[in-house]
């Protein structure tokens, strides 16, 4: 009786083991998705970054459910089934963030979780993810070192790292203004600032060796006052100065340089200055050198999904969507792509958009996910981005700069040059610094 | 113009800022004890109050120049309005208890202030440009400064003479130095420390949205400004010493002038200079610069 009784208890324990497992690999049924997304709602990042790209997932979630998006995305939902946005606050710092990371999976029950904009939230939310077994698509932030210094399986990220920004502004201003001596920056200190400088001061010297840094100014991040830097800089009588300033400090730092014309006398660089081109009106000087962080915003290339990411980013806001809503949609597009690949070998690989919606509870497990997003190309209103990185976790992209011109009182950008991904990210296996040292090969 | 005195005018420049939004601080303390966190959000308040007051003057057409007096009014209003809201509805009911549960209520208020901003100004970016372009720039050698950071100077030399002019040469200055020195004694000659608590107060709210409101210009008035200004206005204060409006005027010209060197000379260390100086006074002079020796009480 009790040999009997042991089977059975053991028995009846492989059998729910073997359930379990086997629901979680093969495949998952569920009446919707609900999707973790994590984006600043408060402190200094939320105005120009974190409120438009939740804006942009309300958007693009509304229009998904309705299978509203242009092919290949006009599947309703994923794959027929609907999505539940679960929006989180990025505020608060790295350890707050991993606790809510934890919450979300845990507590929430989201099946993915899309987010992060801060590159420190980025580097510590990425292990987490990988110990919880949690697919995780980070959308915005830049640090190349999320996957140059370690190796995830299921943490991905939709856009190109941050090397390209400053590696593209070289190529750029060495087209334009080949006789460059002098060049000097001033950004943020901390992660997102000083490796922006690094990587923008390491191509130029391997690029233009014979040009000198005169200045390099690091202000605490949120500093505000930048009169001393500003006299600092005109003093250094630079011919660039280079900048990766965002927010409400950038709004400040060409408050206050304008007026002191401080840019007649050197030429502005700004990394991520498209989102602030209407914003700072006047105080936006017609020559500066401008980027997008990608083909984002007006760097966009034409095509049915940028125009209709306009048109549902309008339907939220009143201006057009800048980089960071393109960041939003190349992470629900690129989960999408991969969830509807990884379904339709579900389902035998025949079939399409209907067949995916006559059985909208039926989805792939997270390794048939995986496996479907590990080097998937997909389409973005940004242009094309492949996963060719990391293992095939890491997107690559093209980028673009121009030239600011106010035309009949409104900044328009001009010169707008294009450089494949291949001239501005350093190949699989190689990190960064050590691609720029060594001149950039392709 | 060789970089020493560049370093002076913007040490000056940045030292006049910092005296304005650090006075209020020094002021509430010398007199009331009270180490008030939530000044930093009554100083976004007043650059919030100043995008809408100086806003609402130039959409309506107004002549420009009147926007200075919409900075100014923004400030007052804020100052009569959160004032006495906070000291009579909170503060007055925690008189008596620990200095450091008066500082855990003024970070509630900080907290609940920061929030309610959010709710009525939004998470985007305001700013009021105007004021500060409209009075054009000077130059001296090679350097263009805008005379809007020489109308900063003379505001903050004329709230330290005025304030040091009111507490010594006024029947009132001299009340609040009573209480200042003995809250118990004042009381007990006849003075309504009550009524004294909440003018201090109030000035000291008027104060920090100055600073505030004379900062919008110059800044993306937006989340987040509070609390980056209230940790510059205590290293302000600590320098110089709790309380004291001279020690609030030394702590700024110090905290403005090692800035200014650094930036200029060692851009690496900038963010580091300011904390280095602050801790070097405080290992000499733990109480500040300017701290008053203590009776000791039986």
């Amino acid at each position: 009786m009790g040999k009997m009784f042991v089977r059975a208890v053991a028995g009846l324990a492989l059998a729910a083991v073997a359930a379990y497992s086997g629901a979680a690999d093969a495949q998952q049924k569920r009446d919707k998705i609900r999707i973790g997304f994590v984006t600043f709602l408060s402190g200094p990042a939320a105005g120009p970054f974190g409120v438009p790209a939740r804006l942009a997932a309300e958007a693009i979630v509304e229009q998904l459910n309705a299978g509203k998006v242009p092919a290949p995305y006009d599947t309703k939902g994923f794959g027929g089934a609907p999505l539940e946005l679960v929006v989180i606050d990025e505020a608060g710092g790295t350890t707050k963030q991993v606790s809510e990371f934890r919450s979300l999976v845990s507590r929430q029950n989201v099946d993915y979780v899309i987010g992060y904009i801060s590159s420190g939230d980025c580097l510590a939310i990425a292990p987490v993810a990988e110990e919880m077994k949690k697919v995780t698509v980070l959308f915005d932030c830049g640090t190349p070192r999320v996957f140059e210094e370690a190796s995830y399986r299921y943490v991905f990220r939709t856009r190109p790292h941050a090397t390209m920004d400053a590696v593209a502004a070289v190529r750029y201003l060495l087209e334009m203004k080949p006789a460059v001596k002098t060049y000097g920056g001033i950004n943020q200190n901390y992660a997102w600032g000083q490796d922006s400088w690094n990587d923008f001061d390491l191509s130029m010297k391997a690029l233009k060796p014979d040009a000198t840094v005169t200045t390099s100014q690091m202000p605490k991040f949120g500093s505000g006052q930048y009169g001393a830097e500003i006299s600092a800089l005109l003093q250094s009588r630079s011919d660039v100065i280079h900048s990766s300033l965002w927010g409400g400090d950038l709004e400040a730092l060409m408050m206050q340089a304008v007026p002191r014309g401080l840019f007649r006398r050197s030429q502005l660089i700004l990394v991520a200055g498209e989102p602030y081109l209407h914003r700072l009106g006047a105080n936006m000087p017609d020559g500066t050198i401008v980027g997008a962080r990608g083909t984002h915003g007006v760097f966009a290339p034409e095509s049915t999904l940028n125009t209709w990411l306009h048109k549902a980013y309008r339907t939220k806001a009143d201006h057009d969507p800048n980089y960071p809503a393109y960041s939003v949609a190349l992470a629900f597009l690129g989960l999408k792509a991969a969830f509807e690949k990884a379904k339709l070998e579900q389902l035998g690989g025949k079939g399409g958009k209907e067949e995916m919606e006559k059985a909208p509870g039926v989805g792939p497990g997270d390794e048939q996910l995986i496996a479907a997003f590990e080097g998937l190309s997909f389409d973005s209103p940004s242009g094309r981005a492949t996963m060719s990185l990391g293992k095939g976790h890491q997107a690559v992209m093209g980028t673009a700069y121009g030239t600011t011109k106010r035309v009949g009182g409104k900044v328009t950008v001009t010169n707008i040059k294009r450089y494949p991904a291949e001239a501005v990210t350093p190949p699989e296996g190689m990190s960064s610094p050590d691609w720029i040292k060594g001149g950039m090969k392709k | 113009m060789n970089q020493f005195l560049a370093i002076v005018i913007d040490g000056i420049i940045y030292s006049s800022w910092l005296f304005i939004i650090a006075v209020g601080l020094t002021l509430i303390y010398g007199v009331m004890k009270i180490l008030n966190v939530a000044h930093g959000s009554l100083y976004a308040l007043g650059a919030y109050a100043a995008t809408a007051f100086g806003g609402y003057w130039l959409a309506q057409g107004y002549p420009p120049i009147g926007s200075y007096g919409m900075l100014v009014l923004a400030a007052v209003f804020v100052g009569l309005v959160a004032g006495p809201l906070i000291e009579r509805g909170l503060l007055r009911l925690m008189y008596g208890k620990d200095e450091v549960v008066l500082v855990l209520v003024t970070y509630a208020v900080f907290l609940i202030l920061e929030d309610m901003t959010k709710l009525a100004f939004g998470v985007d970016p305001l700013s009021i440009p105007e004021p500060y372009g409209l009075l054009g720039s000077f130059e001296i050698g090679e350097l263009m400064y805008p005379t809007y950071s020489l109308v900063l100077v003379l505001v903050s030399v004329f709230v330290a003479v005025a304030l040091a002019l009111f507490l010594g040469r006024t029947r009132h200055g001299k009340v609040l130095q009573a209480v200042i020195h003995d809250r118990e004694i004042a009381s007990a000659v006849g003075i309504n420390v009550s009524r004294v608590y909440l003018v201090t107060f109030t000035a000291g709210v008027m104060l920090a949205a100055l600073g505030g409101a004379l900062t919008a210009p110059t800044i993306s008035v937006q989340p987040g400004i509070a609390a980056e200004v209230i940790v510059l206005a205590f290293a302000v204060v600590v320098i110089g010493g709790l309380g004291s409006l001279g020690g609030a005027a030394l702590g700024a010209v110090i905290v403005g002038m090692v800035r200014a060197w650094a930036v200029h000379k060692w851009p690496e260390v900038e963010l580091f200079s300011v904390y280095a100086v602050m801790a070097l006074v405080l290992i000499m002079r733990p109480k500040g610069l300017f701290a008053a020796p203590e009776a000791r009480k039986i």
